[in-house]
């Protein structure tokens, strides 16, 4: 396996390879961690790995096909509202129900706003993305009877998870939950992006006009990689709706996006550990320092931002993992 | 038919003061490559100092926006120097990275500097009252945007096409590396067109505080607003900003006025009909 470098090593592997178990233990184990370290603060914690999903799903699209997007919360919150709303319109409040809602609304929200994005490239595919999660807050603001307006989709009611585990009130099913959840999502990415699929998309990444000349749908590749992508942030957005039962308009904001953006790369892009990593600094920092400094939060992690593309433009995984040169490739 | 003229001079003063703004950043972005999404901050930082200079220290309102362009315009050639000389040609992401980070501290350092508040800039007599045209009375300060706007879309053209500086300009924008090789000093054609777009972003900040009111998330409220407007003219084209910004005016204002309970519905659904019908900008050198 050679050294992770770029251009990217090109492998296809089958089966769940070492790293993929490895990559497992640590997730398990970081959140056994945290579960004892924040007792008090699962929500947080809950919501770092529903954010989690959201990441990841831009690195999808973003990572390995190379699309840059401020508007993916559009997906994020389209899981959010799908998941909510059936619970508080339509009574059904089975948490594995939602959550495939969640993920299926999410893929729709992805096929739609795929279908918008992919039309341009560069500035304005960025600016298509903008207007993309606009319209969608927009839509969600104006029809208030469904999803509560501005006001926030309240009312949704989770029965006990299989029957057995109550959502209670610290949080512990819904931590539990969101892990699990997480497992299986970055399990089954890990397949994905080891698979010729995705080995295609990268592909898309590094040369659109020769992957198109061997004969491939350039297109179809990234819109498949963007539904995939709506229905990973659709579960992290059910995920969100299931564990605060409520969803709000900020989850389908500009903000969220450019948030969600900035933390996969600041963990670094192309690689599902730096989603990952990204998401769980960005959030940790943003908590501490707020609670420090209400003041100069902003400033400091803006600061960060800066820091980080001087001195590790890879990103924080990115970069850590260029520097331990021992790390196996297969991790990018 | 009284609608339609408010709508019209809104649209214009809008659209002028929106192009005031974006024209810097559709310049450093053709020129420069790089998505700058800190243009909105500085645009903020010329807000509050005029403001700052017209309130606390009781200055006039053409001083304070001399002041506040040349302060602003000052403080952005260390940025330019330290921080964006080392994006400059690196990929998207990174740019939108330390952009947004340049933003988040300037917001923050906003908020403690002056509060969370929104501050105005007192006009002064001469544009505070309103112009009769004979048929119709319309606000001297929307005038006095509409000609600010006309003013430094002729003067930029004129910077651009008709100096020594601005062929210079052309050629970094056409072809950095064939440019510095005859003889042009690209870094410095950089730092000076930098310092130009920012000073302009502060013009427009200060001159369109009554319609884009400054407070600390100014920067990123605005921020996408002004990123359209340069995609949609295309990056490094005077005709094409001064365009794409009186259409998104006239479409963000009709829509305030005929269907405020939408939001910004229409100006977003009409952005994305326009960038597919135009994918490279009314008038894009942008590839």
């Amino acid at each position: 396996m050679a050294v992770s470098m770029d251009p990217t090593p090109v492998t296809v592997r089958r089966g769940l390879p070492v790293n993929t178990l490895v990559g497992i233990a640590v997730i398990i184990a970081a959140s056994i961690v945290g579960y004892f370290l924040f007792p008090n603060n699962l929500a947080l914690l809950t919501r770092i790995v529903a954010t989690m999903l959201l990441v990841l799903s831009i690195d999808l699209v973003t990572g390995y096909c190379g699309v840059a997007t401020l508007g993916h919360a559009a997906l994020f919150g389209a899981g959010a509202y799908g998941a909510g709303i059936v619970s508080a319109h339509f009574g059904i409040n089975e948490p594995l129900t939602m959550t495939l809602i969640g993920a299926v609304a999410g893929a729709l929200a992805g096929l739609l706003s795929g279908i918008v994005i992919l039309r341009a490239h560069g500035l304005p595919q960025l600016v298509l993305s903008i207007a993309v999660v606009h319209l969608f807050h927009e839509v969600a603001n104006k029809a208030s009877s469904w999803t509560g307006g501005s006001d926030g989709l309240s009312g949704i009611t989770t029965d006990a998870l299989l029957g057995m585990f109550e959502f209670d009130l610290w949080g512990r099913t819904a931590y539990v939950y969101g892990i699990v959840l997480l497992l299986i999502v970055f399990v089954l990415l890990r397949i994905l992006v080891q698979s010729p699929f995705g080995m295609l998309a990268r592909g898309v990444r590094e040369d659109p006009v020769r992957v198109a000349a061997m004969g491939a749908s350039v297109h179809s590749v990234m819109l498949r990689m963007y539904v995939i992508s709506g229905a990973v942030a659709g579960v992290g957005g059910a995920l969100n709706a299931i564990s605060t039962q409520v969803v709000g308009l900020d989850s389908l904001s500009f903000t969220m996006s450019a948030e969600a953006l900035v933390m996969l790369v600041l963990g670094g892009t192309g690689s599902l550990y730096g989603a990952m990593v990204g998401t769980v600094s960005f959030m940790w920092f943003e908590d501490v320092v707020s609670a420090a400094n209400p003041f100069h939060w902003l400033t400091i992690v803006g600061a960060l931002l800066i820091v980080v593309v001087l001195f590790a433009p890879k990103g924080l995984y990115g970069s850590a993992a260029a520097f331990l040169s021992r790390r196996r490739g297969g991790a990018k | 038919m009284q609608t339609v003229l408010s709508i019209a001079i809104d649209a214009l003063a809008y659209g002028m003061v929106l192009f005031v703004i974006s024209i810097g950043l559709s310049v450093t972005m053709g020129l420069m490559r790089v998505v700058n999404l800190a243009h909105g901050a500085f645009a903020m930082i010329g807000g509050y100092l005029a403001s700052y200079a017209t309130r606390d220290l009781g200055l006039g309102y053409a001083p304070a926006i001399l002041i506040a362009v040349v302060a602003t315009a000052i403080i952005a050639v260390p940025i330019e120097r330290l921080l964006y000389r080392r994006i400059y040609g690196a990929p998207e992401l990174t740019q939108v990275l330390m952009t947004i980070g340049i933003t988040f501290c300037v917001i923050g350092l906003a908020n403690y500097a002056f509060g969370p508040t929104l501050k105005t800039i007192p006009l002064p007599e001469t544009l505070s009252g309103s112009i009769d045209l004979g048929f119709r009375a319309i606000a001297t300060h929307r005038l006095f945007a509409i000609v600010c706007g006309l003013i430094v879309a002729g003067g930029l053209w004129f910077l651009i096409e008709r100096t020594a500086f601005g062929i210079r300009l052309r050629a970094a924008v056409d072809n950095a590396p064939m440019a510095a090789a005859l003889g042009v000093r690209t870094q410095l054609v950089y730092a000076v067109s930098f310092a130009v777009a920012v000073g302009l972003a502060a013009f427009g900040g200060v001159v369109g505080a009554e319609l884009l009111p400054v407070e600390p998330y100014y920067a990123l409220r605005y921020m996408v607003t002004f990123l359209v407007a340069v995609s949609i003219g295309g990056a490094g084209s005077i005709p094409g900003a001064l365009i794409a910004c009186l259409l998104l005016g006239t479409i963000d204002t009709t829509g305030r006025y005929l269907a405020p309970e939408y939001g910004e519905f229409f100006f977003y659904l009409a952005v994305i009909v326009i960038v597919t019908l135009f994918p490279r900008g009314l008038a894009g050198r942008f590839k």
